[in-house]
């Protein structure tokens, strides 16, 4: 081992041999106990804050006048709600894809991913899962949906997709906070032995259930990560396929098609990528994690945004193609209103943002720069939420008779909750910052220890 | 402290893994049972080293899982065909296919929930008191210590011996852990 303490942060290769089990512990320890002032924290936690504010205010406003105060009517009945919530469940795919399936497939880098990525799967399904709750006309009832005795003698239609769903995005949060919180124990624990105050050491020691790093416990530790990594990757899976069965299963242009589950499931990939390097490059900058965040992590989620969008595209092509092979003339004036209808523009910005710049990433030199990177990401971010759009409102405001057809626009109430949402996940992501190990600690000594053996 | 505290274990400090594994073979080859390693990372070869058996936590996940799939699926046959069975779109009461995604939601559910369960009962977690924490230095044995103890209930019970022997194994501080 060499000498601790010269650690250059700008390096860009994982974990240079200057970093021991001591200073990584240190290094990744002192961001959550005892980090410099740091004015880009306060000011991210101040932002935050107050859209999580002016959301609070908009769900207020919302459980007084009810659904009314956003622009949904007959026909579009169905909108910001409902694209938001299928826009942050997606963003949450791929932080559990990221920790289970690249660690079933043995990929030792993403350890210096997972624990962010995982963060931001819990917040953005946590968010997710509040829009169906508000859409419900009587948010307070939404407990019925559930199965449980009572005096009502009543059941939920256990054929209907929507109770399908009620159930994914439940198992889906229950898991994830469990991987979560599983995996955060060992680091806890180390946080409560390097605490600086009493308060500290006991907040970490109760979180931490009194974690000692024994050979056994260590042992049934790596057996229940595999077995929920095991369990995580088929989840995620279904999620997202039952996600896009609440379209599916409605007979309406546009929603009835086998090609939704995977569609979805690719959509949901590209966008978590996204919001995976949203959020990572800043961490990596303002934390100075160059050597465990490195430029060959950034390349390799690009790379996978990049196989995701590629999916995606064909997807597009798909759809157009099986609306004219199906000779269904309403498929056929889906398409149509798609390409030159009143919402064309959503339609062109979708394809500008989701299949044109993503090919930015062939390029191996922008995929090594991490502003540009930034950017294409909060394009696909935008694109991915406008394909939602693309969805539900497209089919919805030209439905089979045309005396009921009629457009979408949205209220104030709307962005209210477009963006205070965004704040809710970020005020969440920025107290995960401030609160707790933001890289898995004992993966990075993991990995000091491989680099130590020989061979 | 009296006289009469008994004694939870013998604990040495390694600073590397591989002088820890060394250790704990040369124990238990010398006859010593009841060895405990704590290690700031998993070691997988400690886990042959101690010959640590198998673990529950699979079987755990897979009684969760069997009572989530069976029961989820019991339940919606009672629920929709027994208790309240009610016509939809001409479809038979026990409409088995819409009835497997609630059962692999909960599948997953309880299974997830059963691991992390038989993980924390098997390691007796939580647990916030334990002997180990008596000792100040232990608290680098999740930054980068590597630890071993030798419990008092081994069968060779002779604290000198011990202490030199983990001395010669290249121990670099050996100390007595309080019960």
């Amino acid at each position: 081992m060499s000498t601790p303490g010269q650690v250059a942060p700008t390096d860009n290769r994982l974990l240079t041999s200057a970093q021991t089990y001591t200073t990584i512990s240190e290094k990744i320890g002192v961001l959550t106990l005892s980090p410099r002032s740091r004015p880009l924290w306060m000011a991210a936690f101040v932002c935050s804050l107050l859209l999580t504010l002016m959301f609070a205010a908009g769900v207020g406003e919302l459980f007084e006048k009810g659904v009314g105060i956003w622009g949904i009517n007959i026909p579009v009945a169905w909108a910001f709600a409902l694209i938001n919530y299928v826009w942050w469940i997606a963003i949450g795919m791929a932080g559990t894809f990221i920790s289970a399936a690249l660690y079933l497939t043995r990929q030792a880098w993403r350890s210096s991913l997972n624990r962010y990525a995982e963060a931001m799967t819990v917040f953005a399904v946590s968010v997710s899962g509040l829009f169906p709750i508000f859409h419900l006309g009587r948010p307070w009832f939404f407990y019925w949906v559930a199965f449980y005795p009572n005096r009502m003698g009543l059941w939920p239609q256990w054929r209907s997709s929507l109770v399908w769903d009620f159930l994914a995005i439940l198992a889906y949060l229950a898991v994830s906070i469990m991987y979560w919180y599983v995996g955060l124990l060992p680091d806890l624990a180390t946080l409560r032995d390097q605490a600086p105050t009493r308060g500290k050491q006991v907040f970490y020691g109760l979180l931490a259930l009194g974690w000692r790093g024994e050979a056994r416990h260590w042992k049934r530790f790596e057996s229940l990560n595999l077995v929920l990594a095991g369990l995580a990757v088929p989840l995620v899976f279904s999620v997202h396929s039952m996600v896009a069965l609440d379209f599916s299963e409605a007979t309406l242009p546009g929603w009835h098609s086998t090609l939704f589950p995977p569609f979805f499931v690719a959509g949901a990939f590209f966008s978590g990528f996204a919001m995976a390097l949203v959020l990572g490059i800043p961490l990596r900058r303002w934390l100075g994690l160059g050597d465990i965040i490195t430029l060959k992590h950034l390349d390799n989620l690009s790379k996978m945004m990049l196989a995701a969008g590629l999916f995606v595209a064909y997807n597009y092509v798909v759809e157009f193609f099986m609306a004219f092979y199906s000779g269904d003339p309403y498929e056929m004036a889906e398409v149509k209103d798609r390409l030159v209808g009143p919402y064309a523009w959503v339609f062109w910005t979708v394809i500008a943002c989701n299949v044109i710049t993503p090919q930015c990433l062939w390029s191996p030199r922008i995929r090594r720069s991490p502003g540009t990177l930034f950017a294409i990401s909060v394009l696909v971010l935008i694109g991915m939420w406008f394909e939602r759009f693309m969805l539900i409102v497209n089919s919805l405001f030209r439905t089979y008779l045309p005396s009921s057809w009629g457009m979408f626009y949205p209220t104030v109430w709307d962005l209210v909750f477009l963006f205070g949402s965004i704040g809710l996940f970020l005020f969440l992501f920025v107290l995960f910052v401030r609160l707790l190990p933001i890289v898995a600690i004992y993966e990075m000594r993991k990995l000091i220890h491989k680099r130590e053996e020989p061979g | 402290m009296s006289a009469e505290v008994a004694c939870y274990g013998c604990m040495a400090f390694f600073d590397t893994p591989d002088a820890l594994v060394d250790a704990v073979r040369a124990l238990r080859k010398a006859g010593y049972e009841g060895v405990e390693a704590y290690t700031p990372f998993p070691l997988e070869a400690l886990g042959e080293a101690l010959g640590i058996p198998g673990n529950h936590v699979s079987l755990g996940a897979f009684i969760g899982g069997l009572i989530g799939g069976v029961g989820m699926l019991a339940m919606q046959y009672f629920s929709a065909v027994l208790h309240y069975p009610i016509r939809v779109g001409g479809r038979p009461f026990a409409s088995w296919p819409a009835f497997i995604p609630p059962a692999l939601e909960v599948t997953f559910l309880l299974a997830a929930a059963g691991g992390v369960l038989a993980m924390l009962l098997g390691n007796r977690l939580p647990t916030f008191y334990h002997p180990v924490f008596h000792i100040d230095r232990f608290e680098r044995a999740s930054q980068d210590a590597f630890v071993l103890v030798v419990c008092s209930h081994s069968a060779k019970r002779d604290d000198a011996t011990l202490k030199s022997l983990l001395q010669a194994l290249g121990a670099v501080q050996v100390d007595e852990v309080p019960a």
